[in-house]
């Protein structure tokens, strides 16, 4: 390697994409269609592990060449001190779960986050040039970009990819962090051709994404404490698991637990795994009945809105306590993505 | 009519060399030297945004002391340099060592080949896993490039300073220790040297990821022992100083 040399004038400034383009390495950020290599013109493979295109995208409808598989729920919920981000941990290939670890939540910088659902090639090579971009910027300059300009540098990034989504390698991220100006937590979203979008409190994207925004619509106060916003996402991730096939739930067994993790005025902070899982348990004990009931006639929610003959087990609660979900060897409910099914093979 | 006069090489490189050692004589000077937990960097610098010392990589860092802007576009290509090594490869792979390889053979390509030489010293200094695996890489306007595992010192009176700091070093001392007896080599007998006219950074070992850390006056203040504001006669102290337009600009 040569040390990259600019006259005056030519530099590439701040911008890694740039110096990326300028020695040929460039990928987002180098206009459409710049991957390397070339694509199958029919879209993706059923093998191409997917973290899911988003509920909500808009390519996936009426193109047959875009109906790839989903995966994953990532969801980010303002709190008093800040923001709360989370996504479970599955990635699907077609039908089947290509990793049950994947991290789909990463710090952009040390006061920003960045999740992630799409393409997860694509997508994991969006975020660490995201990062190689902040620090980059921050390091030439000697000041780090603002919340908004970091917000901008991803939508920018998305926004290259268009040529990619559109054959099917959509990503969707989700952008979260502390604006140490205004100081308090903001949330962007965005949508596959690099619109960018800010949401005042809460905002969840994926394939569960629907599920996981409505039962944080419902649980969302203001000023919410650390617990509190911590509950809210995992519960909506909890939510999501149960709805979605390709949205992976609390796994006792293995001992995987989707990633949460809090930005506040100290910078972007993992939740530890025991905190997720006691969060799980908090929720798997206030579940309604109304919802237990549900999974144990194996119905879906919509159908079930007039009382049924259910009805009479309202009183039992088939959900395992907290402590026998792992050490009985047996998932918590949703650790497979599937508890309505499990649970229905116990019935009585 | 013009003839060009014919001028020996051994004149030409001198007189490059003279130029080249005049103008950087003249910035004001900078001091590297390990630590317990790293490689302290201090130098003098009254301003507080244009830096003489930043950081290129997650355990490198970048000094440098004669004309600004050439030390600056010299830093710049470093931090493209590191972070495309660590985007093509791994973040591990990216060293001091190779950088400074790649410094020393541009330094020296435009000393040899361009009119002017590049009137600055730069150093290069990374970080090791355990204390004793510090490096530091002080390279010349020529390209010459001198490896230092103790201190160094760059820019004007470099060898004064350089012989204070031999007095006063002793292996693995504290980041406290190391910085006294910098502030002292760079003061000299006659002045002592303000903190707010200190440029100070580390990379400390403890620090994660990235190791450079800025340390601001107020900390350098409450490692030197300065608690209270004493301004007795700080402008008095500065009137040796050389006169520079713009501070940095020399």
């Amino acid at each position: 390697m040569t040390l990259p040399m600019f006259p005056p004038g030519e530099g590439p400034g701040p911008d890694f994409s740039e110096v990326l383009r300028r020695v040929g390495s460039a990928i987002f950020g180098a206009g459409p269609g710049a991957w390397p290599h070339s694509l199958p013109g029919s879209g993706p493979a059923g093998g191409v592990t997917q973290m899911a295109g988003g509920a909500g995208v808009a390519p996936s409808r009426g193109q047959s060449s875009l109906d790839i598989p989903h995966g994953t729920t990532i969801c980010a919920v303002r709190y008093g001190d800040g923001v709360v981000m989370a996504g479970d941990r599955r990635a699907t290939a077609g039908s089947a779960i290509a990793h049950r670890t994947m991290e789909k939540v990463h710090p952009a910088d040390t006061h920003s986050g960045v999740a992630i659902a799409g393409a997860a090639g694509t997508a994991m090579e969006m975020v660490r040039l995201f990062q190689l971009q902040l620090e980059h910027y921050e390091k030439v300059e000697g000041q780090a970009l603002s919340l908004d300009g970091k917000a901008n540098q991803l939508s920018q990034m998305v926004r290259s990819n268009l040529a990619m989504a559109m054959q099917g390698f959509v990503v969707v991220p989700l952008f979260a962090g502390y604006d140490l100006r205004r100081e308090r937590g903001r949330i962007y979203t965005y949508d596959f051709t690099g619109g960018r979008y800010e949401e005042t409190d809460y905002h969840a994207d994926g394939s569960g994404g629907r599920d996981a925004r409505t039962t944080i619509k419902l649980g969302f106060r203001e000023d919410m404490t650390r617990e509190e916003g911590i509950e809210l996402c995992v519960r909506a991730l909890w939510q999501a698991a149960d709805e979605d096939s390709a949205t992976g739930g609390p796994d006792a067994v293995r001992g995987i637990y989707p990633t949460v993790a809090t930005i506040t005025a100290a910078g972007f902070e993992r939740v530890p795994e025991d905190q997720v899982a006691e969060a799980f348990e908090r929720v798997i004990n206030t579940l309604s009945s109304a919802e237990v009931n549900n999974a144990l006639t194996g119905r879906a929610r919509g159908s079930s809105g007039r009382p049924s003959s259910s009805g009479r087990r309202s009183g039992t609660r088939r959900v395992p306590a907290p402590g026998t979900a792992g050490s009985a060897g047996e998932p918590a409910a949703g650790a497979e993505g599937k508890p309505s099914a499990a649970r229905r093979s116990k019935r009585p | 009519m013009t003839m060009p006069f014919y001028v020996a090489p051994e004149q030409f490189m001198k007189d490059k060399a003279d130029f080249a050692r005049k103008n950087i004589a003249r910035g004001r000077p900078l001091v590297a030297t390990v630590y317990a937990e790293g490689v302290l960097i201090c130098s003098e610098n009254s301003s507080r945004s244009l830096h003489k010392v930043s950081e290129i990589y997650d355990r490198i860092a970048f000094g440098g002391v004669g004309k600004y802007n050439e030390f600056d576009s010299l830093r710049v290509s470093g931090v493209q340099h590191a972070d495309l090594k660590g985007y093509q490869f791994s973040r591990e792979d990216v060293d001091a060592r190779s950088l400074a390889n790649l410094y020393a053979r541009y330094m020296g390509n435009v000393f040899t080949h361009e009119m002017k030489p590049l009137e600055v010293e730069i150093l290069v200094a990374e970080v090791g896993a355990h204390p004793g695996e510090d490096q530091m890489f002080h390279i010349l306007y020529d390209g010459t490039v001198v490896d230092e595992d103790r201190f160094t010192a760059l820019g004007g009176e470099a060898d004064a300073i350089s012989s204070r700091m031999a007095r006063a070093y002793r292996a693995g001392w504290s980041l406290a220790d190391a910085l006294a007896a910098s502030v002292e080599a760079l003061s000299g007998q006659e002045r002592q040297l303000q903190p707010r006219e200190l440029e100070v950074a580390v990379l400390d070992r403890g620090n994660g990821r990235r190791a450079f850390r800025r340390i601001l006056e107020p900390e350098v203040r409450s490692l030197l022992g300065l608690e209270a504001k004493r301004d007795g006669k700080p402008e008095a102290e500065k009137a040796d100083r050389l006169p520079s337009a713009g501070e940095m600009g020399e």
